[in-house]
């Protein structure tokens, strides 16, 4: 199934369906969509179209209420809590709007965060922080707390954060939501290095600007795909 | 590998709570107070039923001590001038005993009397122990020079004498006394030996030497001095008839010490229809002393069952407070691929480490504080493996225990919901 060029990713009619009391929130409403490995997607759509759940669902943070997850050539749908970590662990990286670094620690610790479940040495571990953190031009800032970084500076960390188990799979939820235009076209560069690399990128965006450095979008509506654009 | 994993979790978990110094300082001060109380009393204790327990044991604890005593209505019309009061073992006491129970072992027949005593120049009055040989093995201490008695000396009436370390020095005795004249009264006895000796209670039961004790053949101190003694006491005189002040009896086996210290005073009633001797029994004490012992390890152990929950509750506490105010945090963990069990055991580690810091810290308050009990006091304490090992041990339990309920709380965050939390 994990064929070089193959999906990835992909959703055959996934329904998650919220309980709000009485009412149901139909927040992915029978979507098929599936992402090539390699691709650089865009998703877009007004909000609580179901974008930050999708990707909660392709990011094994959350399960389907029906339809079928396939996360390279593995259902998903079936693994137990434990292995859902272990997919996370593995497979996916995840940059978050809101950055979501520990500020108790270093960039250093941030960055090996996902070493440390990994049960890689302190050695090693300490190695690869250091060559993320030259990768996205923060390796003077190592040893700061985040607190202490710009927007752009700590994205910069969740990237290398994310990069660190060297996922093949990129989730990135509204990464430039909280940054001002110019630092938001840096941390689009870097993303686009990564896509070139080969690293598969999916994006939540609303700024068309943003999208466009994409080489797909999907617009969402209503929990349901409306429209695919592929160039 | 999977050590240095466990080092370096714990040094996370270090890490992480020197983040918040005073509140991990204050979350473990109860676990601090607790074990260190626990710690503190425990050593008091054993101080105490120690130092009991080893002069109860310097009786013997195979040993029966009978002793003469006044009979209490002999006290009273004793105000009479110049009465005479007969009481006490008797010579006959003795021999039965010595002839009719064969769980005795040993026997020794005791008489006691004071004399002023003197050697060359010094004089003092020193207590005079009439007595055989047995008594040296009834009531074992170390020769600093010379012998003890020997069978002969009795039965030869030999004027010898062995004198205590303490009158020794006291009398200027030194190894090269042995060989020269006492006199005690108007007698002159041979000095013969030099023991070593005692001193203290057990209990209420007095050890049966004393400091300033001078050992002689008992037929020598019948002969020489008679079973009549004039004491003076108030302006009046005394006089008493005493054949033996104590005998000392060993029975062969422990198991049989307290049937025979029955039916020894059975035998006895049937002679001294007053109450004119008593019955010591070492191993009864030592029971008695355990069992004190014992009640006070319980109450003991419900005060520090109590202060270890304060304790544990209080680490609790702030655990849930914890894991309350990082939500975030650990929702970033569970994201970025942590296992439920990763972050159960992150949380236990903290609460265990805070605990078991929380333990040593007041194990060196508990160990201290008896010390400078002792230092202001002079109160003995004692310090086992037990009295720090246990109480560290239960530290590192509470850590456990109390920490299961935050960790698990922790370990049920969602991650959604936790990355939505701000
Ligand atoms: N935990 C939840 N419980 C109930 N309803 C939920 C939950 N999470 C999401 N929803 C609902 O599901 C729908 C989709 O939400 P989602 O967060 O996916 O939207 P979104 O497209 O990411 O929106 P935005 O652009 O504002 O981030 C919304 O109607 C939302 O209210
Ligand atoms: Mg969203």
């Amino acid at each position: 199934m994990t064929i070089q060029n193959g999906e990835i990713v992909s959703l055959r009619n996934a329904r998650k369906i919220y309980q709000m009391g009485t009412e149901k929130v139909h927040a992915l409403d029978g979507v098929n969509v599936s992402f090539k490995r390699g691709s650089f997607w865009a998703i877009m759509g007004p909000s609580g179209s179901g974008k930050s759940t999708m990707m909660n669902i392709i990011g094994c943070l959350d399960r389907l209420t029906s339809g079928q997850y396939v996360l390279e050539g593995q259902d998903v749908g079936t693994l137990d809590d434990d292995n859902l970590s272990e997919r996370r662990l593995r497979h996916i990286g995840f940059i978050f709007q809101s950055f979501n670094l520990i500020p108790q620690l270093t960039v250093r610790r941030n960055i090996e965060l996902p070493l440390y479940y990994l049960g890689w040495d302190a050695e090693k571990s300490a190695e690869r922080a250091a060559e993320l953190g030259r990768r996205v031009g923060l390796e003077q800032r190592l040893n700061h707390r985040p607190t202490e970084l710009s927007g752009g500076q700590m994205q910069r960390v969740a990237i290398a954060r994310a990069l660190a188990n060297d996922p093949h799979l990129l989730l990135a939820d509204e990464p430039t939501g909280n940054l001002d235009s110019a630092t938001g076209e840096q941390i689009m560069r870097l993303l686009e290095e990564l896509h070139e690399e080969g690293k598969t990128i999916i994006m939540v965006t609303h700024e068309p600007d943003i999208a466009a450095h994409a080489r797909c979008r999907l617009h969402m509506k209503d929990g349901q795909v409306d429209r695919i654009e592929e160039s | 590998m999977k050590q240095s994993r466990i080092v370096r979790n714990i040094a996370l978990g270090i890490e992480n709570l020197l983040l918040h110094k005073l509140r991990s300082f204050l979350t473990m001060l109860g676990v601090v107070f607790g074990v260190g109380s626990v710690v503190a009393m425990l050593s008091v204790g054993e101080g105490a039923s120690k130092e009991a327990m080893e002069q109860i044991r310097k009786l013997g604890s195979n040993n029966i001590i009978l002793s003469s005593i006044k009979p209490i209505e002999e006290e009273q019309t004793s105000t009479v001038r110049a009465a005479i009061s007969i009481y006490g073992l008797l010579y006959n006491d003795y021999a039965r005993l010595r002839d009719t129970f064969p769980m005795i072992r040993q026997i020794a027949p005791v008489k006691l009397l004071r004399k002023e005593s003197r050697l060359g120049p010094r004089a003092m009055e020193l207590r005079i122990v009439g007595t055989t040989q047995t008594w040296f093995e009834l009531v074992p201490r170390e020769i600093i020079a010379g012998r003890e008695l020997r069978p002969e000396d009795h039965a030869q009436f030999n004027p010898v004498a062995v004198l205590t370390e303490f009158g020794a020095r006291r009398l200027l005795a030194t190894q090269s006394t042995i060989g020269q004249k006492i006199r005690i009264g108007s007698d002159t006895f041979e000095v013969v030996g030099i023991v070593k000796s005692e001193s203290g209670k057990a209990g209420n039961m007095q050890i049966p030497d004393q400091e300033v004790d001078v050992y002689i053949p008992l037929s020598v101190a019948r002969h020489y001095f008679g079973d009549i003694y004039t004491r003076r006491s108030s302006g009046s005189f005394l006089r008493e008839r005493v054949e033996l002040h104590q005998i000392i009896v060993q029975i062969d086996a422990i198991e049989h010490v307290e049937p025979a210290a029955k039916a020894i005073e059975q035998m006895l009633e049937r002679f001294h229809p007053k109450q004119d001797y008593e019955i010591s029994v070492p191993l009864a004490l030592l029971r008695q002393a355990e069992a004190t012992k014992r009640t006070f390890n319980i109450v003991l152990g419900s005060i520090a069952g109590i202060s270890l929950l304060v304790g544990g509750i209080g680490i609790m506490n702030i655990m849930l407070a914890s894991v309350t105010e990082r939500t975030r945090e650990i929702g970033i963990r569970r994201a970025i691929g942590a296992k439920r069990r990763q972050i159960i055991s992150q949380f236990l580690i903290e609460t265990v480490v805070l605990s078991t810091i929380g333990g040593l810290v007041g194990i060196i308050l508990g160990v201290l504080t008896p010390k400078l009990i002792t230092f202001f006091s002079g109160m003995p304490t004692v310090l086992t493996p037990l009295s720090i090992f246990l109480p560290l041990i239960i530290s590192i339990a509470v850590g456990i225990v109390f920490g299961l309920y935050p960790a698990a709380n922790a370990a049920r965050v969602d991650p959604i919901i936790a990355l939505r939390h701000e």
